[in-house]
């Protein structure tokens, strides 16, 4: 088992290094500059432009750029965001946890209901509850965030008036972030009212976010279970006369979950994609609206710093999964 | 079932608990995006001047509310001496600067804040010219401060003296914008002392009528009025800032009580807005102007008789209709009709296809191919140039002038649009700055600014020695004139076709009363009330 964490640890350093040299080219290849983004329509002279861009240190050569870049970074220093001037490390932090909490919540609400879904759908294969929630599935995976978002908001905050529309808390509550986690942090607050109003706040935007997860979990699932339960020793268990929840939940769901944390894994991934889209909509102040509006105004380093967390954040969750595989299936672990 | 009725109720009661005790004397204004920082004058965003400049600090003249008139702010008087060289002025007394959680001051407002504002700026090696990393003074270089500034003396506590290089009309007017807000001295010396200068930017303190309480990164800024506020305490007791970027949601915010003040609503928006019983719909024309910059140094835009013919080829109510959906209004002046000077009395070029096609010929233009550039991005004075540039193209094919669209990375269109040899028309425009009339024709069509952004590469002398002249005036009055005038040779020689100025909408709640649309695009809320 170390073995195996080792060499998984030991890929990631290449693909560390990959990701930095790819966020400073990215942000490098796009036209224009923070200086000319920043005069906008009134415009700056060469020489001034020059001086800005010296001062930023942007005049240097590449080559020197980026080994600074590395060698800050592998020292916890991301720089400074050109447009806040404020430490990027810090603004990620300040922000990430608003992300992380939703995305925590949209796969958690996948997960739960796109796995008994995907379930049942296998097992009534045919039925029209299957075809029902397969129908849902590929509506709900190919439903664009943005009008699935607003619509919800029209419909429960703006007619029915249920949800709060945007925002992560009711303004009338105000207390400094302990852990960033709104959930908790309105809990250790001790203010009246302050979990729930983060709980309503917290709804729309997880159904937004967790609706494609939730899509192609329950598709997943429930293909992985067709193909296990066709399997031989689900027939010799059925055969041995076990209990059908005993054969599903157990012998088969346990082999047909190895593809299923595969695809929960790589939603992390579609899940940081899509926030940027639900964060803009409901006012959520996460990494996602960041990195573009940092992207939008050459915020160098801020796109540069931002897309290495958030890469070593799908790296570290991709190591989690694939430890998770040895957990589930040991084959796995003594075959590499 | 139960549980989730239980559940949905109790939600429901908090969300209008916290809206009915919100509403009591706090005045919640969904933003359109969170500022950059909260010292303005290393910025050029109006987001981030709304949030800092305007409820946090006073200016040494201000903006009269509404208006682009200046009156007295932290200065009482001035006085301007007879060459125009020097500005003296008299500073107001018993000022208070806030008390906050983390600054208490000792000292009312002095000369020594006026200084520490402007040679922080001014001097490069002053202790807070880079206090922090990458810091650039954009506005007032932009304004051309540093050239313009010889020296300011401090004259004894209340009297502070600018000692000019050149005569320079809009120098009150230039004090009045946000980079030229008052800091206070006092509380940067304390950071120094701590070691903690960036906190300038961070956690900020005024004179103005409303003090820092918290920022939380683009969600939500909250402040407190200034009780000791030296023209008298605000109406409300807090303003709550909460950042919604997208206009759609912003309307459904306001129409859920969940805002009071929600700006920049989507055009198609509007006619639901207006109908809402319990909202009202604020309307101005915004302080800008968008154009068609033809490059007057490149044949055949070198002849004027074209330029006129093309301009008269342009349907603008079209444009109107489609591009602005009713949130703008035609150009024909290069300022807009809020600037005092505005010379109303001249007549737009009519459009007239048939005319324009005789004049093309007769100035010996035939099979005319020409290329319209059109802005990558959303502007108020252009809401979508891609739209705007296709409607050009139609009208011009009309006039037998094939038109190909080009389009650049925004960074690089303002650059490459600079250039005195570009190819081809050029559509951009212009926010007032200051409210005068120099912020538009000198910047966009004075001679200095060719090759830069003079996108008409066009310097007429007659145009150049009234704006210039005008500039070297001590009073409004007898520079308006001189500006009516440059304006009546502007339209004689077409260096653009003046397409749009944005009316600029600010939906609110009727509760709200008070609320001034200010002409320069700022949102301010001083003097705003909320009715119980």
């Amino acid at each position: 088992m170390l073995a195996f964490l080792l060499r998984r640890i030991g890929l990631i350093i290449p693909t560390f290094i990959g990701v930095t040299i790819a966020a400073f080219a990215f942000i490098r290849i796009l036209p224009g500059d923070p200086v000319l983004l920043m005069a906008g329509e009134r415009g700056t002279s060469p020489e001034r432009h020059a001086e800005l861009m010296k001062q930023f240190g942007f005049d240097r050569p590449l080559w020197e750029q980026y080994l600074d870049y590395l060698f800050s970074a592998l020292q916890g220093d991301l720089g400074n965001s050109l447009v806040t001037k404020k430490p990027v490390w810090d603004e990620f932090f300040t922000l990430f946890p608003a992300t992380m909490e939703l995305s925590f919540c949209a796969i958690l609400f996948a997960v739960l209901l796109g796995i008994p879904a995907g379930i049942f759908a296998a097992v009534k294969r045919g039925s029209w509850f299957d075809q029902s929630i397969m129908g849902t599935a590929l509506v709900g995976y190919s439903m664009p965030i943005f009008w699935w978002g607003l619509l919800l908001i029209i419909l429960f905050s703006g007619m029915l008036g249920w949800t709060p529309v945007s925002g992560r808390i009711s303004l009338m509550y105000f207390f400094p972030p302990v852990t960033g986690f709104m959930l908790i942090d309105s809990l250790l607050s001790g203010q009246k009212g302050a979990f729930s109003s983060a709980v309503a706040h917290l709804i729309l935007p997880t159904i937004v976010l967790g609706t494609i997860p939730l899509a192609v979990v329950a598709r997943q699932t429930r293909s992985a279970m067709l193909e296990v339960l066709g399997e031989d020793y689900v027939r010799t268990a059925r055969a041995k006369g076990l209990a059908p929840t005993r054969v599903i939940g157990i012998h088969a769901l346990r082999n047909a979950m190895i593809p299923v944390i595969t695809t929960i894994g790589l939603q992390v991934g579609v899940l940081l994609a899509g926030a940027i889209l639900t964060e803009t909509i409901f006012s959520w102040p996460g990494i996602g609206k960041w990195m573009v509006d940092s992207i939008f105004r050459r915020d160098y380093p801020a796109v540069q710093g931002g897309l290495l967390m958030i890469a070593a954040i799908v790296m570290v969750v991709n190591l989690i999964v694939d430890l998770l595989y040895g957990l589930v299936n040991p084959r796995i672990r003594h075959t590499r | 079932m139960k549980r989730t009725r239980l559940f949905l109720a109790t939600m429901l009661a908090t969300t209008m608990l916290a809206a009915g005790s919100a509403s009591a004397k706090t005045l919640i204004y969904c933003s359109e995006g969170s500022p950059e920082g909260f010292d303005p004058a290393p910025y050029t965003a109006g987001t981030t001047f709304n949030a800092s400049s305007r409820p946090l600090y006073n200016r040494l003249v201000e903006f009269e509310r509404g208006t682009t008139n200046i009156i007295p702010g932290l200065a009482e008087s001035w006085e301007v001496s007879d060459d125009s060289l020097t500005y003296t002025f008299k500073l107001r007394k018993g000022v208070k600067f806030h008390t906050t959680d983390f600054f208490t001051p000792t000292r009312d407002f002095n000369a020594d804040d006026v200084l520490f504002t402007f040679e922080r700026q001014l001097k490069k090696d002053h202790p807070w010219n880079q206090y922090t990393a990458g810091i650039a003074w954009e506005y007032f270089d932009g304004m051309d401060m540093p050239a313009l500034i010889k020296s300011i003396e401090k004259v004894d506590d209340y009297t502070v003296k600018f000692n000019l290089t050149r005569p320079e009309a809009p120098m009150i007017a230039n004090l009045a914008m946000d980079f030229a807000s008052i800091m206070s001295a006092e509380y940067a010396a304390k950071l120094e002392a701590e070691g903690k200068k960036e906190m300038l930017n961070q956690q900020p303190v005024g004179t103005g009528p409303f003090k820092f309480v918290a920022y939380q990164k683009d969600a939500v800024i909250r402040y407190a009025a200034h009780e000791g506020f030296w023209n008298g305490k605000q109406p409300i007791d807090d303003l709550v800032f909460a950042i919604t970027t997208d206009a759609s949601v912003r309307q459904q915010k306001l129409k859920a009580g969940e805002c009071h003040v929600a700006p920049y609503p989507n055009p198609a928006d509007l006619a639901d807005l207006k109908a809402d019983p319990n909202l009202q719909v604020l309307e101005q024309e915004g302080l800008n102007v968008g154009y068609l910059a033809y490059n007057t140094t490149q044949a055949p835009f070198d002849n004027v008789n074209v330029r006129k013919a093309l301009n008269m080829a342009i349907n603008k109510q079209a444009i109107l209709d489609a591009v602005f959906q009713g949130s703008g209004k035609i150009a024909k002046n290069p300022i807009p009709p809020t600037m005092w000077s505005y010379n109303d009395d001249i007549q737009d070029d009519p459009y007239d296809p048939e005319a324009a096609k005789k004049m093309l010929d007769e100035a010996g233009v035939k099979d005319l191919k020409m290329k319209i550039w059109a802005m990558p991005v959303q502007r108020p004075y252009n809401p979508n140039a891609r739209r705007m540039a296709e409607l050009i193209q139609a009208d011009f094919a009309k006039v037998g002038v094939e038109v190909e669209i080009v389009s650049y990375e925004w960074g690089e269109y303002l650059k490459l649009s600079k250039e005195k040899d570009r190819d081809g028309a050029v559509l951009l425009g212009w926010t007032g700055d200051n409210g005068d009339p120099d912020n538009f024709l000198a910047v966009l069509l004075g001679c200095s600014a060719v090759g830069g952004s003079n996108r008409a590469q066009w310097c007429n002398q007659e145009f150049e020695d009234l704006i210039q002249k005008a500039k070297t005036l001590p009073n409004n009055d007898a520079r308006e004139p001189l500006y009516r005038d440059a304006q009546v040779v502007f339209k004689r020689e077409a260096p653009w076709a003046t397409i749009a100025h944005s009316v600029v909408f600010m939906p609110m709640s009727k509760k709200v009363t008070g609320y001034k649309m200010d002409p320069l695009g700022s949102h301010r809320f001083d003097g705003v009330d909320i009715a119980e």
